[in-house]
């Protein structure tokens, strides 16, 4: 019934609108169209500038139809001789990686007790979570730096792993506690009956039902230690260094080098391009904590 | 069979509920089982059901409060890390001077400009293009899809490309477009050097507009549509319908996108360090720390700061909180 108004209703009933509405519409949907163009633009315009020459890149007015090469991507693997960006995105991906399994396996858990089978007071214990995300980071940096410095787990990629995970926890339990809430309560207590302990329920019957939820989670937790610079800016060096901070290699301008920036910018944004587009249904409710769904 | 099986399975489910609900040793929960081996039955289920909660809150005190607190304590000392043996204890000095240095006092002013601009503008931007988006057109999957893109690049990479790909003066698209449609006498400026704050706000205002404007589609398409029929069918203008429908049926949405963005917004700290590396009066209090203590090895100093960046935080957060919890609430009793 719901759907049946909302098919009819969201325009106008488009049958019976006069020309003009029509024409309306249409226009408004031009406006969109140029709307989500300009949003994109900038993208598309540095895959271009990465697939051309350096000295076609740098121009101005700028060479739209310069030759294509893949030289900008061949510079930015070390083929020139630069630095490699190798280690950085092998650190990267073990840190976003490796922090995200650990979120998830102490978030699970913990969404089971504020959801499934609650604590007393489990909606203060969840807001306590979110609280400690609004925290600025910056505010917590100087002591996690000196227990580094002093413990010997200054460059360490296992450090950013720990700090990751605490980053990303706080979201992952509160999306999982939406996720968890929906699963019915007779399914598990079910099991209870059957005689299955926690452990089992959580992976027998939990997660199976759980893993779309548990999946967009990953992804959301991927994507913001993927893209975290402050903590690995002041706690990595060379071993660790992750690669947001290989790319503040750029900062300063070196001569012809626009193709290898975008080519470097655009590979190093490549796993969180794919992960958000993924996971885009779920992208607003995990990075509204869970308020909107 | 599967009739007593359900039977006992509802019985159960009451016993765990109410016991979760009352209080450790109220009637209700230890009548339901009885304890094997002589262990007071509800206090132990209780821990029980904390158990699992207990890894990630103990983890998450020790890695994330534990550090604020000694912060709090480094805050109140002397504290140089080029001089350690002059290391004393300093007091409420250190937020005297935090308060009275002009530079510290301007990237407070230089923060709360940036937050402001970059919230209200994406969040305009963003309610634009959720109303624009909030209807259907011919490649409405590909419009969003193509809207999102600025959102899901690394941080330091999208501001890589507004410095070097856009602002650049002798070779970014800005100029390149202006020299193309007004010919060689084209005006040519310095885009970071003229206006160093909002060339770092132009950079955040675009990855933010679709964060905002996703969190407002999803408003918009809560929103109870027989009210909005009733309306149309009443003769409503499309004004009137935005005016006195969906406006305030947004308002919780726009709250939670500006406050969100706040939260986001004012820890921002790779826009500044990429595009302007703090210079120019862009300097917001994250990069002003992170220079204090990393650069400027005042620790004392660096803390107080982070203390009173970490009490506004908490002045945001709880309005933030308060809507988070709204919502949470009306969901809950959906």
């Amino acid at each position: 019934m719901t759907t049946a108004t909302r098919t009819a209703s969201a325009p106008p009933p488009v049958d019976t609108a006069p020309k003009k509405v029509r024409r309306r519409n249409a226009a408004l949907g031009l406006l969109a169209w140029l709307a989500g163009i300009l949003f994109v633009l900038p993208v598309l315009w540095m895959a271009l500038t990465s697939l051309h020459s350096e000295a076609d890149a740098a121009t101005n007015p700028p060479s739209l139809a310069a030759p294509l090469t893949l030289d900008g991507y061949r510079e930015f693997f070390g083929a020139g001789g630069g630095p490699s960006p190798w280690f950085s995105l092998a650190n990267s991906l073990t840190a976003s990686v490796v922090s995200t399994v650990c979120v998830l396996l102490l978030a699970l858990p913990a969404a089971y007790a504020l959801s499934i089978r609650p604590v007393k007071k489990w909606t203060d214990v969840l807001f306590f979570f979110l609280s400690t995300k609004m925290l600025p980071i910056v505010a917590g940096l100087l002591p996690i730096y000196l227990f580094a410095k002093n413990s010997g787990m200054l460059d360490n990629i296992w450090l950013l792993v720990i700090l990751y995970t605490s980053m990303n926890l706080p979201i992952a339990v509160w999306m999982m506690q939406s996720f968890l809430a929906e699963i019915p309560t007779a399914l598990i207590e079910a099991a209870q009956i059957d005689g299955a302990r926690l452990p089992m329920i959580l992976t027998r019957v939990v997660a199976p039902i759980a893993m779309p939820g548990i999946a967009a989670t990953s992804l959301i937790c991927f994507i913001f230690s993927w893209n975290e610079m402050l903590f690995a800016r002041v706690l990595t060096g060379v071993i660790a260094q992750t690669a947001p901070v290989f790319l503040t290699g750029f900062i300063t301008s070196q001569g012809l080098f626009l193709a290898k920036v975008c080519a470097a910018s655009l590979v190093i944004s490549l796993p969180v391009l794919a992960a958000g587009f993924a996971a885009q249904d779920k992208l607003v409710q995990g990075l509204s904590l869970g308020a909107v769904k | 069979m599967t009739d007593t099986e359900t039977d006992s399975g509802t019985g159960t489910g009451t016993g765990t509920a109410t016991s979760a609900a009352t209080p450790p040793g109220s009637p209700g929960g230890s009548t339901a089982q009885s304890a094997p081996a002589g262990a007071p039955p509800a206090k132990l289920r209780a821990w029980v059901t904390r158990a699992p909660l207990l890894p990630a809150l103990v983890f998450l005190i020790i890695v994330t409060q534990l550090p604020m607190v000694a912060t709090l304590v480094i805050s109140v000392f002397d504290w140089n890390a080029l001089y350690p043996e002059a290391r004393s204890f300093a007091g409420l000095a250190n937020y005297g001077e935090v308060l009275s240095d002009p530079e510290l006092r301007k990237s407070v002013i230089t923060t709360i400009l940036l937050t402001v601009t970059v919230v209200l503008v994406s969040l305009v931007l963003g309610m634009l293009l959720a109303l624009l988006l909030d209807r259907r057109f011919r490649g409405r999957g590909a419009v969003r899809t193509m809207l999102i893109a600025p959102f899901l690049l690394v941080p330091v990479a999208a501001a890589l490309l507004w410095k070097h790909v856009l602002y650049n003066p002798e070779y970014g698209l800005f100029n390149g477009v202006l020299h193309w449609i007004f010919g060689d006498g084209a005006p040519q400026p310095e885009w970071v050097p003229e206006m160093p704050l909002g060339a770092v706000e132009a950079s955040l205002v675009w990855q933010w507009t679709p964060f905002m404007m996703l969190i407002l589609l999803a408003g918009l398409q809560s929103r109870p549509q027989d009210a909005v029929e009733a309306a149309w069918l009443d003769g409503a203008s499309a004004w009137q319908v935005f005016r006195y429908i969906t406006l305030p049926h947004l308002r919780r949405y726009l709250e939670l996108g500006a406050l969100l963005g706040t939260v986001y917004i004012v820890q921002n700290f790779d826009a500044v360090f990429t595009i302007t590396s703090g210079g120019l009066g862009t300097a917001n209090l994250p990069y002003t720390i992170y220079e204090t203590f990393y650069q400027g090895h005042e620790y004392g100093l660096a803390s107080a700061a982070g203390v009173l960046v970490v009490i506004g935080s908490i002045v945001i957060a709880t309005f933030a909180l308060r809507v988070v919890s709204s919502l949470f609430r009306e969901e809950a009793r959906s």
